[in-house]
């Protein structure tokens, strides 16, 4: 997409402020809709549109694949590390008032906020894996293909 | 929604179905939002139309443009179609009507939820806190399945091992 001039201008506007929206959705989950799923897949949409109009070479360099195995794993471990924080600390499994037992309303804010972030790792995590793995097998099309 | 779905029907040309499907997506995601659930219209939307239309065009440039045509007489499906269609029609007269008041949702759960939500867990989005807390451990089964269908893809198609060499070859290609 070489000759492209106005997608690659578009692009570049776009993806910061998809990422900035993302993170929105991410952390503002709590008092607008939206949450660490629809987070997750926003944030993947702006690599993938990237590595769609910048070649999946240029999208891979930013978001290595292995960091992106890496980081489907790491949003389990943190959402069942909160778990198991929990567990440790003497209260049931996935009770958020462990994290600030002075303050059980505020342990239940934290709680969810971190399990939302783990959901949001994973999806990004596993959105652009799924891409990387697609596109990666594609031959490069010509425009004319399509 | 119906004139899209039988557009797809229609279609042959694997890209306009794609396409289609996302205009159906979206067509949905106003449907949920006509239904007061922002939450849900807002991961259709991410995900019917955004993410899953680019990945179904990444799995078209793997395989051929349109699909083969069938000329044989389609009875079976049909059948099937039709009473499965007639049967959920059926289920919807047992449901109370679209905004009614007295519908079990509305009388036992909702309310308590929406009573025990500020003192709890004090989140303005009763969805977020349904979603994290009282389900958190439906959750993150979720998370886990998103995570093992992520790992059967990559299992899958990915190809990891046998990749490896030819990107270091790509690696050297790139820094010469």
């Amino acid at each position: 997409m070489r000759h492209h001039l106005i997608l690659r201008v578009v692009t570049k506007l776009l993806v910061g402020t998809i990422f900035l929206f993302a993170l929105y959705v991410q952390f503002h989950g709590d008092y607008s809709p939206g949450g660490g799923f629809q987070a997750g897949v926003i944030m993947a949409v702006g690599f993938i549109i990237y590595g769609l109009v910048f070649t999946l070479k240029k999208a891979k360099k930013v978001f290595p694949p292995w960091l992106v195995h890496k980081i489907i794993a790491l949003g389990v471990l943190v959402y069942a590390g909160t778990g198991v924080y929990s567990l440790m600390t003497g209260y049931t499994f996935l009770d958020y008032a462990a994290i600030d037992p002075h303050h059980p309303v505020h342990g239940q804010h934290l709680g969810i906020l971190i399990v939302e972030l783990g959901v949001g790792i994973t999806v990004t995590g596993v959105m652009v894996a799924i891409y990387y793995a697609f596109a990666a097998r594609a031959p490069s099309l010509s425009d004319e293909d399509w | 929604m119906v004139v899209t779905a039988i557009s797809v029907v229609r279609a042959r040309s694997l890209f306009a179905i794609v396409t289609l499907s996302g205009v159906f997506s979206l067509l949905s995601a106003l449907l949920f939002i006509r239904l007061d659930a922002v939450d849900v219209a807002f991961t259709e939307a991410a995900v019917g139309a955004g993410i899953s239309t680019v990945l179904m065009l990444g799995t078209l440039a793997l395989t051929s443009r349109s699909e083969r045509s069938d000329k044989r007489p389609q009875i079976i499906p049909l059948l099937a179609v039709v009473a499965t269609g007639a049967l959920l029609f059926y289920a919807t007269l047992d449901m109370p009507n679209f905004g009614s008041l007295d519908a079990p949702a509305q009388t036992h759960l909702g309310p308590d939820f929406l009573e025990r939500i500020p003192g709890d867990i004090d989140v303005p989005n009763a969805v977020t806190a349904i979603l994290a807390s009282y389900r958190g451990f439906d959750t993150l089964g979720e998370v886990a399945v998103v995570f093992t269908a992520g790992i059967g893809v990559l299992m899958l198609i990915s190809r990891l091992a046998l990749r490896r060499p030819e990107d270091e070859e790509d690696d050297q290609e790139g820094s010469t």
